[in-house]
């Protein structure tokens, strides 16, 4: 266990400094919402019928910003290598990796969602829905996101390949939250979409380590 | 837990290209081979298949009576030509996640730090480092957390002369407690060692 919370640590403290890490992340995740009322019109009223998707929106683009080094640093420094050679599962490995990642990202981007929810005219009763919305989205993002860094592995512009694999995994999850807030903001039930995203999330925690095991080790091979 | 390193009738390729086979190598608690030879001629896929990290073509790679599994996940150290260390952390942060991560026991890590002068470097980001010093720092891993079989890619290139020839007196004292030494090397090793030379 001292080994996985040694790792996690790390991860933390270099997903932490990751191209600037949280304040990068959340400094675009600000920066796409703000854009949008100056994109649709500043009317009050037409901003809060889309605030809650668009903050949504924004969340998963946020979701891929220094995605595309989780894996890559550590292979192109030999550091994989190490991590790979022990008696711990690699599986567990890129778990820890990716939690890490989602801690020093998904952790602060969850926290800011309903401010820029709230900021683009979102009631402020929808305010815990779209947190909860936002780490289980979050996390899933973070998991998916990692079977396309691992799968990138070594290919010349990682980074768009990464994008370009992870995006079409994203859709699930957009849809579930989207449909969740939506639902929530006209005051129908939202349960279903909710649920739905919390099952996609676990699946993506359960499934995810296996696919990028597989991918680092066809990398190192 | 290692005793001996045995390869028989080893084939490698890499890229479609077989690199070499019919390879035989034994080696015995104590002993070191240096592996030489030309650039690209298969010495650092030599050692990542002993590691496990590359898939063999034909032949075996043994490790005496111990679970191949085992010993390569607690039983050796491998040394790639990278050091795998973060440049945005200090030495302090690497080497205390990486004896962790070995599972290196209480005061092992200030032996380390002793054996290889790292004390006054331990607070330096490791960007700051010179490659030879990046290089000791990388080298700590081996004495932090005692493994019985080393795999070094030239261990010794960026470092100078008097550095050479102290991790020659560390290896040596490490063959000399049972220890087994698999090193692709261009220079001699400061040890007295087998020779193996490929292509």
């Amino acid at each position: 266990m001292s080994r996985l919370a040694a790792l996690l640590a790390r991860e933390t403290a270099l997903a932490w400094g990751r191209g600037g890490g949280p304040l990068v992340s959340v400094g675009f995740y600000a920066g796409v919402t703000t854009l949008m009322p100056l994109a649709i019109g500043p009317e009050a009223q037409r901003l809060a019928a889309v605030a809650a998707g668009v903050a949504w929106v924004a969340l998963a683009l946020a979701s891929l910003l220094s995605l595309d080094r989780l894996f890559e640093r550590d292979y192109e420094d030999g550091a994989l290598d190490l991590l790979s050679l022990s008696s711990t599962p690699l599986e567990l490995t890129c778990a820890a990796k990716c939690l890490g990642q989602w801690l020093a990202t998904g952790a602060p981007l969850a926290l800011a969602a309903p401010v820029a929810a709230a900021a683009l005219g979102a009631r402020l009763e929808l305010a815990p829905l779209v947190f909860a919305c936002a780490v289980l989205g979050g996390l899933a993002f973070a998991f998916t996101g990692g079977i396309g860094a691992a799968l990138s592995l070594g290919a010349r512009r990682g980074g768009l390949l990464t994008a370009v694999i992870v995006l079409p995994l994203f859709v699930s999850p957009v849809i579930f939250g989207g449909g969740a807030l939506e639902a929530a903001a006209s005051g129908i039930p939202w349960q279903a979409g909710f649920a739905l995203l919390a099952a996609y999330a676990t699946a993506a925690l359960a499934l995810g380590p296996f696919a990028m095991a597989a991918a680092c080790r066809n990398a190192l091979s | 837990m290692i005793v001996q390193l045995s390869l028989r009738g080893l084939a490698l390729s890499r890229g479609g290209r077989r690199l070499f086979d019919g390879l035989s190598l034994e080696l015995r608690a104590g002993e070191a081979c240096a592996l030489t030879g030309p650039n690209g001629v298969g010495k650092t896929s030599l050692l990542r298949a002993v590691a496990g990290l590359a898939a063999i073509e034909a032949g075996e790679i043994a490790f005496g009576e111990a679970d191949p599994h085992q010993a390569r996940s607690e039983g050796l150290h491998f040394q790639g030509w990278q050091d795998g260390l973060k440049p945005a952390r200090t030495a302090r942060e690497e080497l205390g996640f990486w004896s962790r991560w070995h599972r290196a026991g209480e005061g092992a890590l200030p032996h380390a730090v002793e054996a290889l002068a790292l004390g006054p470097l331990l607070d330096l980001e490791i960007r700051k480092l010179s490659a030879g010093q990046r290089r000791r720092v990388a080298l700590a891993r081996l004495f932090a957390a005692p493994r019985p079989l080393w795999l070094l890619d030239e261990p010794l290139s960026p470092l100078d002369a008097a550095w050479r020839a102290r991790f020659g007196e560390l290896m040596a004292s490490h063959l000399a407690s049972g220890g087994l030494v698999l090193a692709a090397v261009h220079d001699p090793l400061p040890v007295a060692a087998k020779a193996l030379e490929l292509g």
